[in-house]
């Protein structure tokens, strides 16, 4: 096998892996089958500003948390934006954490939404990293037809 | 001679009709009109998807954060509630539901309510699919209600709105022309279930 071919593997088996280990879901392949060759790095675009959004997001939820008494209404409105970007991106277990987080905000549990806004904050971080070392295996390994639209 | 007179203008009307299906189409004629649809949402990541989404389904898009935006854009004063002709000329409008200031079911119903921009469909998005939800939007005039996050599919299928639209447009027309000049037919047009982009008139007419 050559050395394409091997990146090309590479990278293959690292997107299943994301897949497979709840990373990502199926609005991921939806972003992907929008990657074509005047847009090749369309997804790696999106998730790019998926993370330099969403942190001010998260700075102004921590701000809130920060607050006493706990403005839940506030907490969950923050977080609605927060899941819908998430979610457009397919980042599943980011979102399974927005949701606990909103169902804590409905039970106005504040320390509910303390403890799942670690978690998610790990996972946030997680993705990120995973995602980064996919995109950059991705790019070296060259344009493949997986990585486009079928034409 | 009257007649073939008339029948001359509805053909020369029939082929403006379909023109403007064609540029409906995917596969557009040199010059037609492409399906201009303006997207409202105020997440920067759901405005870059759905921008995307609607290029590749050979649409130009406009996209704005606002539903405010949106009425400035199409010309709406916010004070009359009144938009002049020279705003923004769109074929569709897709908004998102929840927005901070203005939501989507606010920009819906100002839109609806305006005479010169309520003919314009408008699709709501939302994560949250509520009947409710639902309801109230499709009660407001909406076209439909997608759940977010928006596939390709989705988008694939708004342009059969516009579509509609002219659809609908040509069949007003040559109802119209048959009552006016052919009293005696007392049958409407219809499109031809094969191929529902192309009017009946004008098919019989190629």
């Amino acid at each position: 096998m050559d050395q394409r071919n091997q990146f090309h593997r590479q990278v293959a088996l690292m997107r299943q892996s994301l897949f497979d280990q709840g990373y990502i879901d199926e609005q991921f392949v939806q972003l992907e089958e929008l990657q074509d060759d005047t847009n090749p790095n369309f997804v790696e675009e999106v998730v790019t500003l998926y993370y330099r959004d969403s942190a001010r997001l998260i700075v102004s939820i921590e701000q809130a948390l920060d607050k006493s008494p706990l403005d839940f209404n506030k907490l969950d409105s923050l977080m609605h934006q927060f899941k819908g970007s998430s979610s457009s991106i397919g980042a599943r277990k980011v979102k399974a954490e927005c949701t606990q987080f909103r169902e804590y905000c409905k039970a106005e549990n504040g320390e509910g939404c303390m403890r799942t806004f670690q978690q998610m904050k790990k996972e946030y971080a997680t993705l990120k990293k995973r995602l980064e070392a996919y995109f950059q295996l991705a790019r070296q390994a060259g344009p493949s037809q997986a990585a486009s639209r079928p034409k | 001679m009257a007649r073939r007179g008339t029948a001359l203008r509805a053909q020369r009307k029939a082929r403006r009709a379909r023109k403007k299906i064609e540029g409906c189409n995917s596969k557009r004629a040199p010059g037609s009109k492409e399906v201009h649809v303006l997207a409202v949402d105020d997440s920067l990541v759901d405005r870059k998807v759905i921008e995307r989404l609607l290029k590749i389904s050979s649409c130009k898009v406009t996209a704005v954060d606002s539903g405010r935006r949106a009425l400035q854009l199409l010309g709406m004063d916010e004070q009359s509630g009144h938009a002049d002709s020279d705003g923004l000329k769109v074929d569709l409008i897709i908004t998102d539901y929840y927005m901070p200031g203005m939501t989507g079911f606010e920009l819906l119903k100002k839109i609806k309510e305006s005479s010169s921009l309520r003919e314009i469909p408008v699709v709501v998005m939302s994560s949250e699919n509520t009947l409710a939800r639902v309801d109230r939007c499709l009660e407001g005039g909406a076209e439909e209600f997608i759940v977010k996050p928006v596939k390709l599919s989705d988008v694939k299928r708004l342009r059969s709105y516009t579509n509609r639209e002219v659809r609908n447009h040509c069949r007003r027309i040559h109802k119209r022309k048959h009552q006016e000049f052919h009293q005696e037919d007392p049958q409407p047009p219809t499109l031809p279930p094969s191929d529902p982009l192309i009017p009946a008139s004008v098919a019989a007419s190629s």
